[in-house]
C-alpha cells in the first residue's frame, strides 16, 4: 500500500505552526487509504530531505501543504525530496493548475508522486466556503453576506495573487455570496480597506494561509481594523466602519483541508474513493444548533 | 509458543528458516530441526512438533521477528542485546526488562505472551520515577516534543531538552518505532543506514552550495566559521546527534563529533538558519574601538556574554549579586555605562 507524505513549512519560532498539518494528517491516517501518513516540513522535522527514507512503501504521494505554486512547490520541494528529472513543466500549470509528477528520488529507491500544492486545488474553494459556514455557524451563510479571500500577495511571486483571485472567482460563479473579492496584505487591493470594497453589511474575511500565525493573527485583524493590540483579541464579528466583520482566520485550519489532500492523491492516481467519503462525513460543519 | 505459531513454523520449512540459532527446513528425507544445543534431521512430523514444543522460545522467537520490516527489525533487535545475546539469554533477561537510551528516551523491552514483546518508552531522567502520565498513542509524541519544561518551543527535537514525566507503557514494535520517530524523527532510518554501511552524508559546502533564496548567502561563511557554527550548535550540549559532516569530505572540523547514538548526516534547517545570519555578520569587516572600563566591568562583560551562550541565565538567583550575570548586576552596569543601549565611554578609533 503505498504512504501519503504531506510536506508544510513549519517553524523555527511559532509552536503552532504544525498543527494544521498534524490534524489533518491525523484525518487521514483514521481514513485509511493509506498504511502510512507522515508529516514533514522545511523548518522542522522530519526535514524533506529525510522524511522519504522514513517511510516503507516502495510507492510515495507527496502533496505540498503550501497555499500557491512558486517558490517552494515549484523549486525548494522537489530539490530537498531529490526528485531525479524534475521540471516544472512537468506540472504544465499557469499557476493554478499543477496536477502532479511521477519521479523517482535520488536517496531512495521509491516512485514518487509529486502533487500540486492544496492551496491551487479546485476543491479548495468548497473549503473557503466551508470556513465561512463555520465562522458564521451558519450552513447556509451567503445571501446578504459579502466575502473576502485573503493571500499574503507578493511582487516577487505573480502566483501567490493568482491563487486568491482563482478561488475568488470560483466562489463568485456559486453565486452564493452577494460579493466575492480579492484582498491583499502586500498590494492592492489591500485587505486594510476592506469596508471599501464591500457594500454588504456582514462580510465573511478568509485568509488564505495554511497555518495561523502572525500574519493571520497579528497583521490583518490589526491592519482590518478589528483590534487595535491583536493580544486583546476581537470579537467575531467586529464591527468596523459601519460593516459586521466575520473573520475567519488561516483557512488551513478547517478540517475540510484534509479531503484536500485526498483530492490532490486521488488526481495522481491513488486509490482513495471511500477514504474520501470518510473524511467528507468527519469534517463536514456541523448543522446550525448543533 | 502456541499451535498456530508451530503450524506457521512448519509450513515456513518449505522455504528453510534461520532465525537466531534456530534452523528449521524441510527436504524428502523429512523435517530438520536445530538450536546451538540440538540438531536433527530427517523428522517427521510428529517428531519436528514434539522438538519443537520442547524449544518454545526458538520458535516464538522466530515467529516475532518474521514479521518485523527491515529497519525496525533491526533496531528492535538492538534493543533487547539481540547482536551480544542469544534466545535462551534474551528471554531470561527479557522476563525482567532489556533497556536501550536513544538521546533522552528510554527504552525498555519486555516479554509478553508467546514470545510477543512490549516495549516501554520513558525520559531517561525518569528512569526510577514511578508516577509518570501515562500515553499510549505514539502521535501524542508529537505534543511532548513540542514544548520543553518552561513552555518554550522546541524547534530543534534532538536538542536534550525533552520533557519529563511521562510515559508509554505497552507499545508493540511498530508502534514502538512510530513513538521514536516522532520523538526524534529520521534517527532510526539514518542509525541504520549507518549500520549498513550506507549512511549518505552531505557535508557542510555541498549543503551551503545548493541553498537559493535568503539562504544563497550561507556558502559565503568560510571554513573557520563552518567551524565556529558546529561549535555553537552541533555539540552534545545542543543536540544530541552525533554530528557526521564537516566541511566537505576532505576537510574535518576540528569540534568534537558528540557521543549519540544516531547520527547527523547534513547540517539541519536550523544550522542553515543560524549559518545564515553568521553569514551576514561575518561580511563585516573588524574595526578598533576604546572602551572605559574597569576591569571587573570588562570581565563582567564576559560573565554576561558566558552565561547567555550557556544558557545559564535562569539559573542566576536573583540576590546573588557576586555573579558578574545577576540582573542587579547587569542593571548597574548599564545605568553607569550605557545609554540608548551604547557605551557611552566608546569610541571608534580612526584607522
Amino acid at each position: 500500500m503505498p504512504a501519503l507524505v504531506i510536506v508544510a513549512h513549519g517553524s523555527h519560532l511559532n509552536p503552532g505552526s504544525h498543527d494544521p498539518t498534524f490534524a489533518h494528517a491525523d484525518t487521514v491516517r483514521a481514513a485509511g487509504a493509506f498504511d502510512e501518513v507522515r508529516e514533514a516540513f522545511w523548518k522542522e522535522e522530519p526535514s524533506f530531505r529525510e522524511v522519504l527514507r522514513t517511510v516503507e512503501s516502495e510507492e510515495v504521494y507527496v502533496v505540498p501543504l503550501f497555499v500557491s505554486e512558486g517558490y517552494f512547490t515549484e523549486e525548494v520541494i522537489p530539490r530537498e525530496l531529490r526528485l531525479e528529472d524534475w521540471d516544472v513543466s512537468l506540472w504544465d500549470s499557469d499557476g493554478t493548475d499543477a496536477d502532479t509528477a511521477t519521479l523517482t528520488a535520488a536517496d531512495v529507491d521509491k516512485t514518487v508522486h509529486y502533487c500540486g500544492p492544496v492551496g491551487t486545488h479546485p476543491a479548495m474553494s468548497d473549503v473557503i466556503v466551508q470556513r465561512a459556514e463555520s465562522v458564521t455557524e451558519d450552513p447556509d451563510v451567503g445571501e446578504g453576506f459579502g466575502l473576502a479571500v485573503v493571500g499574503h500577495g507578493t511582487n516577487r511571486n505573480e502566483n501567490s495573487a493568482k491563487a486568491i483571485e482563482y478561488h475568488a472567482e470560483r466562489v463568485r460563479e456559486m453565486n452564493r455570496f452577494d460579493e466575492v473579492n480579492a484582498l491583499f496584505m502586500d498590494e492592492e487591493p489591500e485587505v486594510d480597506d476592506v469596508t471599501d470594497y464591500f457594500e454588504s453589511e456582514d462580510v465573511v474575511v478568509v485568509p488564505l494561509f495554511v497555518a495561523d500565525g502572525y500574519h493571520t493573527q497579528e497583521d490583518i485583524p490589526e491592519d482590518m481594523g478589528l483590534t487595535d493590540d491583536y493580544r486583546e483579541g476581537y470579537e467575531v464579528p467586529t464591527e468596523v466602519g459601519g460593516h459586521r466583520i466575520w473573520y475567519a482566520g488561516a483557512v488551513g485550519t478547517e478540517p475540510l483541508m484534509a479531503d484536500v489532500l485526498l483530492e490532490r492523491a486521488a488526481d495522481a492516481g491513488a486509490d482513495v474513493d471511500e477514504a474520501l467519503d470518510i473524511v467528507r462525513k468527519r469534517t463536514a460543519t456541523p448543522a446550525a444548533g448543533d | 509458543m502456541n499451535d498456530s505459531q508451530l503450524r506457521a513454523l512448519r509450513e515456513a520449512t518449505a522455504d528453510g528458516v534461520t532465525c537466531d540459532g534456530l534452523s528449521a527446513s524441510r527436504d524428502d528425507a523429512g523435517y530438520t530441526f536445530a538450536t546451538p544445543e540440538v540438531h536433527h534431521e530427517s523428522l517427521t512430523e510428529t517428531e519436528f512438533d514434539a522438538l519443537a514444543t520442547e524449544n518454545p522460545w526458538f520458535v516464538s522467537n522466530w515467529h516475532y521477528w518474521r514479521d518485523t520490516s527491515e529497519t525496525n527489525g533491526a533496531f528492535l533487535r538492538w534493543i533487547e542485546h539481540a547482536s551480544e545475546l542469544g534466545v535462551r539469554e534474551r528471554y531470561e533477561t527479557l522476563v525482567d526488562g532489556l533497556t536501550r537510551e536513544w538521546g533522552q528516551l528510554l527504552v525498555t523491552a519486555t516479554l509478553g505472551t508467546d514470545g510477543e514483546r512490549s516495549y516501554e518508552l520513558r525520559h531517561t531522567a525518569d528512569a526510577d520515577v514511578e508516577n509518570l502520565d501515562s500515553y499510549h498513542d505514539p502521535r501524542e509524541a508529537r505534543d511532548i516534543a513540542t514544548l520543553d519544561d518552561t513552555g518554550e518551543y522546541r524547534p530543534l527535537k534532538t536538542a536534550p531538552t525533552l520533557r519529563e514525566g511521562w510515559r508509554f507503557p505497552d507499545l508493540d514494535g511498530r508502534d514502538l518505532v512510530r513513538t521514536v520517530e516522532f520523538f526524534y524523527p529520521a534517527t532510526v532510518a539514518n542509525w541504520y543506514r549507518e549500520r549498513q554501511s550506507d549512511l549518505d552524508v552531505t557535508h557542510f559546502r555541498e549543503t551551503a552550495e545548493r541553498q537559493t533564496g535568503i539562504y544563497d548567502v550561507v556558502d559565503d561563511l568560510d571554513v573557520d566559521g563552518v567551524e565556529r557554527l558546529a561549535e555553537t550548535c552541533c555539540v552534545d550540549s545542543q543536540c544530541l546527534k552525533r554530528r557526521e559532516w564537516d566541511e566537505d569530505s576532505e576537510t574535518t572540523l576540528d569540534v568534537p563529533r558528540g557521543d549519540g547514538e544516531f547520527p547527523c548526516r547534513e547540517p539541519c534547517s536550523l544550522v542553515v538558519a543560524a549559518a545564515r545570519q553568521f553569514a551576514i555578520l561575518e561580511s563585516e569587516e573588524t574595526r578598533t574601538y576604546e572602551l572605559e572600563l574597569t576591569p571587573s566591568e570588562r570581565s563582567q562583560l564576559g560573565e554576561l556574554v558566558d552565561a547567555v551562550a550557556d544558557g545559564r541565565v535562569d539559573e542566576i538567583r536573583e540576590a546573588d549579586v557576586g555573579d558578574g550575570a545577576n540582573r542587579y548586576r547587569a542593571r548597574y552596569l548599564r545605568a553607569k555605562r550605557l545609554a540608548e543601549g551604547e557605551f557611552e565611554s566608546l569610541r571608534e578609533k580612526s584607522q
